[in-house]
């Protein structure tokens, strides 16, 4: 289980370098990471978005291992029905068992949003796939509309700070738990920065052998208005303010908090860092910067109490 | 002769047979009235461990495509089954998988479209489909529909064409009706299918290619280009394709069927089911002398625009029958209407026939011989005193 990153070093990349993702996405950071992860052959779908635009542009492709996109919501099913061959055709003798592993990127928009049912189903089938949601908590593809993981008081050009409207209204979908929910074998959320944890959850939804979720803080300069070299900064004080925790959950019921800030950040250090945030330093709509507050804390103790912490 | 044997079966089961004979590895699909009964049949085949196949029982049509297209670009055979909303929740990767040219197999139990909801037979769903890029071949009969579900495999999976393929029957008229089917011997089916080898797949781990990559305007226009030359290589595929399943059953399949078209100087066009009805009419009004022919057009997906016209030289008057609107078209005109006066404009030299578009059978209205007579007499009267009248006319409707 434990990463050497000397043998990292050492290995092919499955993402290569040449695409067109903004400076300092965290996508392909994050992509990377868990391709890299994982020793077996693996075969990915994309769902429209980001990385899918990016990294495919025909006549060119950044993909050294076979990858498909077929649309925006079905990414989970474009995997699952290539892991339903899989199966059936070493089954019938038809190919070798090359122990290939299945995953599934999609952005926030196609995971929260318009993708959900896909997932769910494909999911409750038990289809061997991993799906990964790169989260940078907007349509970013399309402009930075907003989603349903973009946060409380954010501005999208959906959800615009405006003279009365202090950005987006509501909070965000519970989406990890709603995947948990669904009891497949392995669920967590995990960010860029700790790469080690991130590459080791890659390795546990691979060994979790069924249906895996992992949903990864993606920092996007462009859209949360911060700067390039910031991203992974920004993923980290995700994480120590608690917006972001980092855990896992098996079969629906073992809850693992796999990190805990020695002093919790107040979330307003992580709202700081973002243009996104800046209309709620003001005072008309700093009361939003509570509410966000209250959201993280209420948010937190519920998982501490399922790690049983 | 291949061995047979005949059963009484109803087209959903004739479908299923041939599904059975085909033994797809992977199967996709989602219940919808009246296709239901060929998910079940095969859901109970999967039970029974007679076919191999993956059957994944996907949350939605939209679902069903798109694990068809995963598994198809997976390298296998892949197979699904439809009607009426579940086509159209599917569209937008119904239009993915031809354009990815994935040789899937669909079969269509034609049912009309909500609003009003309807679970009856017309052609309004398949019709809103004609412009994705698929074959759509039409069936008459039980039997044409299992016969033209072998014959799509081969049509789909040909190395020039890969192209998928819509087979079609009525919903209930032939999905629901038991009729006498000859069912190839099993050997001979799966011989005459024969085994899928892509030439290029997802699992081939050691020669990863992309799929599905994203094109600006500097590619996309040449990969439409190779799609709709793919389309126009597809009729001498499909006729060869039904050449060898007629030395194969004795059931010769071509690009349509003419029914008494030698010497006629009206005549019929109508899909599906509704061409037996037509045909029992052509023939009693034959036995009167009347020079009455009929066409039952098999492919509409490429449609033979120049084979129907030539069919259609030296008749006077000609009446489409349509069983869905195109909303808004030429006064309101069915598809099939629309498409076979753009054939006789663009290749009939000006002399076609005077054509005229009757919508029947919406929602499943029944249509019984006395209004195929009607339009019988509607062409005699156009041909003979060649005023055509009205473009576009409806039969069995209360106005
Ligand atoms: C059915 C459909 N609806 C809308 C779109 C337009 N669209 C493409 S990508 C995208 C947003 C992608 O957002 P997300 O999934 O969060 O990925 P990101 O680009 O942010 O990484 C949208 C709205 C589409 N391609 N297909
Ligand atoms: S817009 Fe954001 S998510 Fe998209 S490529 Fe740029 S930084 Fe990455
Ligand atoms: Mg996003």
């Amino acid at each position: 289980m434990a990463i050497k990153l000397k043998e990292l070093a050492g290995k092919e990349e499955r993402l290569v370098p040449g695409h067109r993702l903004c400076a300092g996405c965290a996508e392909s950071i994050i992509i990377r990471q868990i391709v890299n992860a994982i020793e077996e052959p693996v075969v990915i779908a994309t769902a429209t978005g980001c990385l899918e635009v990016a990294s495919s542009v025909y006549p060119w492709t950044s993909w050294r291992v076979p990858w498909i996109h077929s649309a925006f919501e079905n990414a989970s099913t474009t995997a699952a029905g290539a892991e339903a061959m899989y199966r059936s055709l070493v089954r019938q003798g038809k190919i070798e068992d090359k122990d290939i592993k299945f995953l599934a990127f999609g952005g926030d928009g196609a995971t929260y949003d318009i993708g959900l049912q896909w997932i769910s189903g494909t999911f409750e089938r038990g289809h061997k796939v991993i799906y990964v949601c790169l989260n940078n908590e907007a349509y970013m593809n399309t402009g930075i509309q907003r989603s349903s993981a973009t946060p409380l008081g954010a501005s999208t050009t959906t959800s615009p700070a405006g003279k009365v409207i202090p950005g987006k209204t509501q909070w965000r979908k519970p989406l990890t738990r709603i995947m948990a929910a669904h009891d497949i074998p392995y669920v967590a959320q995990a960010s860029p920065h700790r790469w080690r944890d991130l590459m080791e959850k890659a390795r546990k939804a691979v060994e979790a052998d069924g249906p895996a979720f992992i949903n990864v803080i993606s920092p996007c300069p462009r859209g949360w208005r911060h700067d390039s070299s910031m991203s992974v900064e920004v993923a980290k004080m995700a994480v120590e303010t608690c917006y972001w925790p980092l855990y896992e959950v098996r079969n629906g019921t073992e809850w693992t908090l796999n990190y805990k800030p020695r002093e919790k950040k107040p979330v307003a250090d992580w709202l700081k860092m973002q243009g996104r945030f800046r209309h709620l330093f003001t005072p008309q709509f700093e009361h939003v910067v509570e509410e966000l507050q209250a959201k993280v804390d209420e948010e937190w103790e519920r998982l501490l109490t399922l790690c049983g912490e | 002769m291949a061995k047979s044997i005949v059963k009484a079966l109803d087209g959903a089961q004739a479908v299923s047979n041939a599904m059975r004979q085909i033994n797809p590895d992977v199967v996709a699909a989602y219940p919808i009235t009246p296709q239901t009964a060929i998910v079940q049949n095969f859901s109970q085949y999967v039970a029974d461990g007679v076919v191999d196949t993956e059957f994944v029982t996907v949350e939605s049509e939209h679902g069903a495509m798109s694990a068809c297209i995963g598994a198809s670009a997976a390298g296998g055979r892949v197979m699904t089954a439809t009607a009426s909303a579940g086509l159209a929740l599917m569209w937008e990767v119904v239009y993915v998988a031809a354009s990815m040219r994935l040789p899937l197999v669909m079969s269509v139990v034609n049912r009309a479209l909500s609003a009003p909801l309807n679970i009856h037979c017309d052609h309004s769903d398949s019709m809103g489909a004609r412009d994705a890029g698929w074959i759509q071949i039409y069936a008459e009969t039980a039997q044409e529909a299992y016969d033209n579900t072998l014959q799509a495999v081969r049509i789909a999976e040909h190395p020039d064409l890969l192209t998928p393929v819509m087979s079609m029957q009525d919903g209930f008229i032939t999905g629901h009706g038991v009729e006498r089917v000859e069912i190839l011997d099993d050997a001979e089916a799966k011989k005459f299918v024969g085994t899928y080898k892509p030439k290029h797949s997802l699992l081939d781990v050691d020669n990863p290619a992309t799929y599905g990559a994203w094109d600006f305007y500097d590619f996309y226009f040449e990969h439409k280009r190779q799609q709709t030359d793919a389309l126009s290589r597809a009729m001498p595929i499909i006729v060869e394709v039904g050449e060898e399943y007629g030395r194969l059953t004795g059931r010769k399949y071509g690009i349509f069927d003419p029914y008494e078209m030698d010497d006629a100087e009206v005549a019929i066009v109508v899909l599906s089911s509704t061409a037996g009805t037509a045909r029992t009419v052509v023939k009693a009004l034959r036995q009167k002398g009347i020079k009455i022919g009929l066409i039952k057009p098999r492919v509409f997906r490429p449609f033979p625009a120049r084979e129907l016209v030539e069919a259609l030289k030296g008749v006077k008057a000609v009446a489409v029958l349509d069983r869905s609107i195109s909303f808004g078209a030429m006064e309101g005109a069915g598809p099939l209407f629309l498409e076979l006066s753009a054939a006789l404009y663009a290749y009939g030299n000006g002399r076609g026939p005077l054509a005229v578009d009757y919508i029947f059978g919406l929602g499943g209205r029944d249509v019984i011989p006395a209004y195929i007579e009607q339009v019988a007499q509607d062409l005699l009267h156009i041909a003979e005193t060649g005023e055509r009248g009205d473009l576009v006319r409806y039969l069995g409707l209360r106005e």
